[in-house]
């Protein structure tokens, strides 16, 4: 009696995921806890692992189909053995594409269509710490087994021992990627193209869901202020002189860190919108967008106001990296009490972002840029940024918004103020 | 074997006691004429006389004081304190006379003395009657500290404190006095400082003392009707911690859950989740969880107070966690 492979919830919101690549072939023997497939869920690219020992005798979804969770997109079975087919014949869930997702189509009929773009996977190497409890630790070091080929079932996928009950030998570690990257094929576009469709990927539709949710019923208004830099970058280029690259502060730490210290004097704008009530939160824990290929996504500081720029440095920075690779776990993205969307690498003056719901509100950051101010009466020429903060206006009204954006002015033109 | 209450097993013991050695004696409020608040010394004074059955004011550091003095002299002083709630008002003899005494006499004088009396809550006592004090006690270095949760561990750790030469406490609980069970007959001594499982299992140990161990045994039965079997552990003592036997519970299960009646914060169970960390740490599939009292004044409310209690249903929903099962 063949075992299904379903498609599973891999992360707390996916409700779908796209078979991205089966790393095992049909027919070829299994073991449980061995990695299948690679999925791309709505946020990061998980392992499809094996809950059962045998052979995959059939694959019913081919590689960038996307179904919904709880859809059969193979079977484990003995060699050789017939199985039934065509995929969601199981009970458990409805099939949202039972079509073979269409390629990348273009305008231009003839032209042999490109390739659809293969999503990069990353080495996962040591871009992701393994959680698993310490009994789980000693058995996969005494049987030979990698522990980043294990789906942990405990807390914050957390291994535990039963996830290791049926793992074997050491080999498999190999069933992970190789190391190479996929490179973006440049596209240069063939002539007589006037479009190209490109299926949603999971986390545009993520995006696309998660922002109608929010500039839709949430009533945004928004406060602009202008902040005089000098101080905040001679404050900055004194500490970096003594760090090391690794170390170095960046303004975006800098603007964290008061972004935090000015949210726990003025909680009223650290919280939450929930249905009947808001929740304001003591902690500061902030999201940092972080542009990744064809999306966006928040990592989280957790306790900004009480880490030193150095460590939100650090943190940030592999959260960001760990976020272009897509190997963010659940935890990391999610829970943020408030957000900083900056776009001052790309020499935007001012702009404004949308809230990401629960939370209440979101600063979009500007570029620095140096500009001749009236300083005492006299024009100088002064670094200045633009900050605009989007409110929920159920939450936040003007002058609460105000006068943290005014603590938030006062720390940053007065970086000492951090350390009080 | 005969059945007997818990009450009479302490009964038993002191009698035995009594009759083996002339130098034991019985003394605190109460325990004479009225033979005691809860019967424990029913018969004593009739058979051993007032020199050796004393009543005492209602002054419980005095009382406790004279015990030291009697011990220093060569006696053998058993105190009993009407509840452990009022032995506050003796602390300064336990902890700075009792506990120090052969330490800081360089061994001239020995303190073989047992201080003893119903701890914990029994029902509707209110926050003042119904604390429950091991942690306080077994804090201390020079004290003894045992806590039976059945009439022949009555019978047995009692004899026990009362031939050892430290001050030893006896945690008796007023809930546990009527609870029946059989008890050996005649010299039955259980050794401080060793636990005892009480209901042997394979997936979580449930380690607990005194009252809770009832508390754990029901618990353990609801577990097994969810094919989850639990071991459950009864320090008995508490200090001397019986570590061996904690760690070869926890090394076979992968698993615990400690439960006591007493607050969370420094508890006895902080006590034995440090031991299981340290000790057991490559074992362990899950965190240790504690099931205590609330971290609040006991309440009167009868729902409240239920409320605020260990119960099986927290020690289940404990185990539960521990295992991954919700």
């Amino acid at each position: 009696m063949a075992t299904k492979v379903y498609m599973e919830a891999l992360s707390p919101t996916m409700e779908e995921g796209r078979l991205v690549k089966w790393l095992a072939a049909e027919g070829s023997a299994v073991k449980a806890g061995d990695t299948l497939a690679e999925v791309e869920t709505d946020k990061a690219v998980m392992e499809l692992v094996a809950r059962a020992d045998g052979h995959l005798v059939k694959i019913l979804v081919p590689e960038g189909q996307t179904v919904a969770v709880g859809t059969v997109v193979g079977y484990i079975g003995a060699a050789g053995e017939a199985v039934g087919d065509g995929a969601g014949s199981g009970e458990r869930g409805a099939v949202a594409a039972a079509a073979p997702a269409p390629p990348a189509r273009t305008a231009a009929a003839p032209t042999p269509p490109p390739s659809p773009v293969p999503l990069p996977v990353p080495a996962p190497a040591d871009a992701t710490r393994v959680k698993a409890s310490p009994l789980a630790k000693r058995l996969a070091r005494e049987r030979g087994v990698d522990l980043k080929a294990v789906l942990g079932s405990g807390p914050g996928g957390r291994v535990v021992v039963k996830d290791l009950e049926g793992a074997g030998s050491g080999e498999r570690g190999a069933v992970l990627p190789a190391a190479t990257p996929v490179p973006r094929p440049a596209s240069p576009v063939p002539a007589g193209v006037e479009f190209e469709d490109v299926p949603l990927t999971q986390i545009r539709k993520t995006i696309a869901k998660r922002l109608i949710s929010s500039l839709g019923p949430v009533p945004h208004f928004f406060l602009t202020a202008e902040v005089d830099m000098e101080r905040a970058a001679e404050a900055r280029e004194a500490l970096n002189r003594d760090l090391g690259d690794e170390a170095k502060v960046s303004f975006n730490d800098l603007i964290v860190k008061a972004t935090a210290l000015a949210l726990v004097r003025h909680r009223a704008c650290n919280a939450w919108f929930q249905d009947d009530h808001i929740r304001y939160w003591n902690a500061a824990h902030i999201g940092i967008a972080v542009a990744v290929e064809d999306g966006l996504i928040t990592p989280v500081v957790r306790d900004a106001d009480r880490k030193s720029l150095s460590e939100i440095g650090r943190e940030s920075r592999a959260l960001a990296q760990k976020a272009r690779i897509r190997r963010l776990t659940p935890a990391e993205y999610t829970g943020a009490t408030f957000s900083v969307s900056n776009l001052g690498m790309f020499d935007i003056d001012e702009f404004t972002a949308v809230i990401n719901p629960p939370e209440a509100g979101i600063l979009a950051i500007g570029g620095i840029t140096a500009k001749p101010v009236a300083v005492a009466g006299a024009v100088q020429v002064r670094r200045r940024m633009r900050v605009t903060m989007s409110c929920d206006h159920r939450v936040i009204d003007g002058a609460t918004g105000a006068a943290f954006l005014k603590t938030l002015k006062q720390m940053l033109e007065n970086p000492l103020a951090m350390l009080l | 074997m005969p059945t007997l209450t818990y009450r009479d097993a302490l009964n038993q013991a002191l009698r035995e006691e009594m009759q083996r050695d002339p130098d034991v004696f019985l003394m605190g409020e109460e325990v004479g004429v009225y033979q005691g608040a809860y019967k424990v010394s029913r018969g004593l004074l009739e058979e051993f006389g007032p020199t050796r059955i004393v009543d005492t004011p209602i002054a419980e550091l005095g009382f406790a004081g004279i015990g030291v003095g009697a011990a220093m002299a060569g006696l053998r002083p058993v105190i009993e304190f009407m509840t452990w709630n009022f032995a506050l008002l003796a602390l300064d003899q336990i902890v700075n006379a009792a506990a120090k005494m052969q330490y800081m006499s360089g061994g001239q004088f020995r303190m073989p003395m047992v201080f003893r009396g119903p701890n914990g809550a029994a029902l509707q006592l209110g926050a003042q009657h119904s604390q429950a004090w091991e942690s306080w006690l077994a804090h201390i270095p020079g004290l003894k500290v045992v806590a039976p949760a059945t009439p022949a561990d009555a019978k047995g750790l009692l004899k026990s404190a009362i031939r050892d030469d430290n001050p030893v406490i006896v945690l008796e609980g007023e809930m546990l006095y009527n609870l029946k069970g059989e008890v050996p007959d005649g010299e039955h001594l259980v050794p401080i400082g060793q636990a005892e499982v009480k209901r042997p299992g394979a997936d979580v140990t449930l380690i607990c003392h005194s009252k809770t161990v009832s508390v754990a045994l029901k618990a353990a039965e609801q577990l097994a009707a969810q094919d989850v079997s639990a071991e459950v552990l009864d320090l008995r003592s508490l200090r001397p911690m019986d570590e061996s036997a904690i760690l070869t519970s926890v090394v076979k299960t992968n698993r615990c859950v400690v439960v006591e009646e007493g607050w969370p914060f420094c508890g006895i169970g902080a006590q034995v989740v440090d031991i299981v960390q340290r000790d057991a740490f490559d074992h362990l599939d899950a965190p240790v969880l504690r099931v205590t009292q609330a971290d609040v004044p006991m309440p009167y409310n009868k729902q409240l107070e239920r409320a605020a209690k260990a119960s099986p249903e927290k020690v289940v929903a404990a185990a539960r966690r521990v295992l991954y099962l919700d």
